[in-house]
C-alpha cells in the first residue's frame, strides 16, 4: 500500500469542497444579452442574442437580415455582364474575389476561356483583394481585444494594395473589372512594379502584427483555447477557407481544385494549423497574408504576354446547363450555382457565400463560453455581413 | 436504369474523351445509393450530378456522409422550375404584366418550359420545386471532389425530410429554403426566418413573387438605351 501524499490529501479536500460547493449553489437568473446590431465586432449588422447562465452562454442566436439585398432574386432580371456589378458587392472588402467564380461558372457554360494573360491577372487581382481583405482583419482583431493601434497600421498598409486595385480597375473597393472570356483592359504602365513594391511594405505589416499581437501575453491568453472547432463539426458546418484550415482540414481550392486561374504555376504552400482556435484562425490568416504577398510577386514576374479578352459574343447567351465553381475568397468557399435556360439572364443563381457556412456554427460554438469570448471568437471566425445577408 | 442513358448523353459527340475518374465515381455512388438514384449525369471534366428520390432525400445524407466520405456539407436549397410569370429577359416584349393577370398555373407555365428544351435542369424531374445541396470530400490533397444532388419536392405537400440530422451546417440552409420558397423540411428543429422580418407575406423567391422594383419602375433596358446589335453579328470580338 502506498501512502497518501500530503499533497494528494490537499487535493482530495479541495475536490470534496468543490462538489459541496455546486451542491449548494443557488440557482442563478438567465438573463438576455444583445449584441450589436451595431457592434464592431460585426462588420457590418448582426445581431447576437445571447441567454447567459451567470458570465457564460447558455444558447447564443445570430440574426442577420439586416442588410439582406436579394441577390439571388435580382439575378434572374440581370444580364450576365450586368451580375458582376451586384456580386461586387457581397464581400466588399474582397470584392474582386466575388467577380471571379460567377464568371468562371458562366465561361464554362459557354465554354469560354480566357487567355493565359487574362488567367494571370485575375490571379494577381485576386490575391490583392486577398491581401486587402485579410489585412483589415489582422488589425481589426487587436481591437476586438483592446488593441487599438494595429488597425490604424492595418486601414494605413492596406491604402498601399486599394491603390493597386484602383489603378488597375478604377475602383478601390468595387472593381467590376472581370468580363466573361477576359477582362475589360489590361494593366496600365509600370504596374507591377508598383505593385511588387506594395508587397513589401505587406511584408512588413505582418511582421509589424506579429509583434503587436501574436506574442502578446494577453493576446494570447484570450485566443488560446478560446472556440475550438474540431475538424469533422468543420465540416458539417461547412467552415471554409481559413477557418476550416485551422481545424487541420488540408483543403484549399487553389490547389485542390483551381479552374482558370494561375495557381498551379506557382510555388506556394498551404498553411494549416491543428488547433482550431481563435488563434489558429488568426494565425493561418497572417501566412496567407504572406502567401498571398509571395504569390503576387511571383505572378508580376512571370505575367505572360497577349491579349487579355478572348473572342466572345457581343450579346452574351449562357447555353443552357448548369454549372457550380468555387473559388477560394478571402472568406472560405464562395461558389455560384448558375442554372441557364440558354437566355440573357440566369434561370437562378445560387450564391454560396462563406460567412453564412462560417457564422451558421456560431450557435454551437458559442455554447458555454463567457461573455468577452463571444467577441473574440465571432472576430477570428471573421464574416463580413454582406456575405452573410447576400 | 435511366441512370446510362444519361451519362452517354452527357458526354457530346465531339467530345472523344470520355470522363473515367467520375465515371467510376458515378459507379460507386450509383452501387451505394441502389433504389434510391433516380438519374445521373456527367458533364465530362467538370460535376457529378445525381437525382434521387423524394423519398429517400434524408437517407441519402447518411450515405453520401458516412458511406461515400463526403463529409463536407457545401449548401442546400431550392430550384423553382416555373418560368416567370412576370418576364424576365430584358429582351422580352412585355417586361412586367401587371399584378392583376394572375400568374400563370402549372400547365401553361410547364409548357413554356418544354418549348426551351431545357425542362428541370440536368438530371430531369416532374415537380415543380426541386431540392438540391452540394456536399464534398475535403481534406485529402489529390482528391477532392464534389456531388451536387437533386430530389423533386411533390407539389401537393412542398415538403422534404430535413438534412440537420445528418449535416448540423444544413440548419441555416433549409430556413432559408423555408421562408425564400415555403419548402417544409420535416423533422428541422426549428424553421423560423432567418432573413426576412417574421410578419413578412409570401415567398420571395418564387418565380410567381414579383420583383417591385420592375412593378414601381419598368426596366429601363428597352426604352432608354439604342438598340442592342442583333445576335447575328455575335461573331465579333467582345465590346470592351
Amino acid at each position: 500500500m502506498t501512502s497518501v501524499t500530503d499533497r494528494q490529501k490537499l487535493q482530495y479536500i479541495a475536490a470534496q469542497a468543490a462538489d459541496a460547493r455546486v451542491n449548494v449553489e443557488l440557482e442563478t437568473e438567465g438573463m438576455t444579452l444583445n449584441l450589436g446590431p451595431q457592434h464592431p465586432a460585426t462588420h457590418g449588422t448582426l445581431r447576437i442574442i445571447a441567454q447567459l447562465d451567470g458570465e457564460q452562454v447558455v444558447h447564443a442566436e445570430p440574426v442577420a437580415g439586416y442588410m439582406h439585398r436579394g441577390y439571388e432574386k435580382l439575378t434572374e432580371v440581370r444580364t450576365y455582364p450586368q451580375i458582376t456589378t451586384l456580386v461586387n458587392r457581397i464581400d466588399w472588402l474582397g470584392s474582386f474575389a466575388n467577380e471571379v467564380p460567377f464568371i468562371l461558372a458562366a465561361e464554362q457554360l459557354m465554354e469560354v476561356e480566357a487567355p493565359e494573360r487574362a488567367m494571370w491577372i485575375r490571379t494577381i487581382l485576386f490575391e490583392l483583394s486577398r491581401i486587402s481583405n485579410l489585412i483589415l482583419f489582422l488589425g481589426d482583431m487587436g481591437v476586438q481585444l483592446g488593441a487599438v493601434t494595429p488597425v490604424f497600421f492595418a486601414f494605413r498598409d492596406r491604402e498601399f494594395v486599394l491603390d493597386q486595385i484602383e489603378a488597375a480597375t478604377g475602383g478601390r473597393f468595387h472593381p467590376n473589372f472581370d468580363r466573361i472570356g477576359g477582362l475589360k483592359d489590361d494593366l496600365p504602365k509600370g504596374w507591377l512594379e508598383s505593385t511588387k513594391g506594395s508587397m513589401d511594405k505587406v511584408r512588413e505589416f505582418c511582421d509589424q502584427i506579429e509583434d503587436l499581437l501574436l506574442g502578446s501575453e494577453i493576446f494570447q491568453a484570450r485566443t488560446r483555447g478560446i472556440g475550438i472547432v474540431p475538424a469533422d463539426v468543420a465540416m458539417q458546418y461547412g467552415l471554409s477557407g481559413a477557418n476550416a484550415r485551422a481545424s487541420g482540414i488540408d483543403w484549399d481550392i487553389r490547389r485542390d481544385n483551381c479552374i482558370g486561374l494561375a495557381y498551379p504555376e506557382l510555388d506556394w504552400k498551404v498553411w494549416k494549423h491543428t488547433d482550431g482556435d481563435s488563434f489558429a484562425r488568426f494565425w493561418v490568416r497572417i501566412q496567407e497574408v504572406r502567401e498571398a504577398a509571395k504569390m503576387v510577386d511571383q505572378l508580376c514576374d512571370g505575367l505572360p504576354a497577349g491579349p487579355v479578352m478572348a473572342k466572345v459574343p457581343r450579346i452574351i447567351k449562357v447555353p443552357a446547363g448548369e454549372a457550380y465553381v468555387a473559388t477560394e475568397n478571402p472568406l472560405g468557399e464562395m461558389g455560384y450555382y448558375i442554372v441557364s435556360e440558354g437566355e440573357l439572364t440566369p434561370f437562378r443563381v445560387k450564391i454560396r457565400s462563406a460567412s453564412f457556412s462560417n457564422m451558421s456554427i456560431t450557435p454551437w460554438l458559442l455554447r458555454g463560453v463567457y461573455v468577452p469570448d463571444i467577441i473574440t471568437i465571432l472576430g477570428s471566425l471573421y464574416f463580413i455581413l454582406g456575405d452573410i445577408d447576400r | 436504369m435511366t441512370n446510362d442513358a444519361s451519362v452517354t448523353e452527357a458526354a457530346p459527340a465531339e467530345e472523344v474523351a470520355t470522363d473515367e475518374t467520375r465515371e467510376a465515381r458515378l459507379a460507386t455512388i450509383s452501387e451505394s445509393l441502389g433504389e434510391m438514384l433516380v438519374d445521373s449525369h456527367i458533364a465530362t471534366g467538370r460535376d457529378i450530378w445525381v437525382r434521387v428520390s423524394t423519398d429517400a432525400w434524408g437517407a441519402v445524407a447518411d450515405v453520401v456522409r458516412n458511406r461515400l466520405g463526403l463529409r463536407y456539407f457545401g449548401f442546400l436549397s431550392v430550384i423553382d422550375w416555373m418560368p416567370s410569370p412576370y418576364g424576365r429577359s430584358m429582351d422580352s416584349e412585355v417586361d412586367i404584366v401587371l399584378a392583376d393577370a394572375a400568374p400563370s398555373d402549372e400547365a401553361t407555365s410547364s409548357d413554356e418550359a418544354s418549348d426551351t428544351g431545357f425542362n428541370r435542369g440536368v438530371t430531369g424531374g416532374e415537380t415543380r420545386f426541386q431540392a438540391f445541396a452540394r456536399v464534398s470530400h475535403v481534406g485529402d490533397p489529390g482528391d477532392f471532389w464534389g456531388l451536387t444532388i437533386k430530389a423533386d419536392i411533390p407539389d401537393e405537400t412542398l415538403a422534404i425530410d430535413t438534412w440537420t440530422n445528418v449535416y448540423a451546417g444544413a440548419d441555416w440552409h433549409e430556413r432559408e429554403a423555408w421562408e425564400m420558397f415555403g419548402i417544409q423540411f420535416t423533422g428541422h428543429p426549428g424553421l423560423r426566418n432567418i432573413y426576412l422580418p417574421t410578419d413578412f407575406e409570401g415567398n420571395p423567391m418564387r418565380k410567381d413573387f414579383p420583383l417591385l422594383a420592375r412593378m414601381v419602375k419598368p426596366w429601363p433596358g428597352i426604352v432608354d438605351v439604342e438598340p442592342l446589335p442583333t445576335i447575328s453579328d455575335g461573331a465579333e470580338e467582345g465590346d470592351q
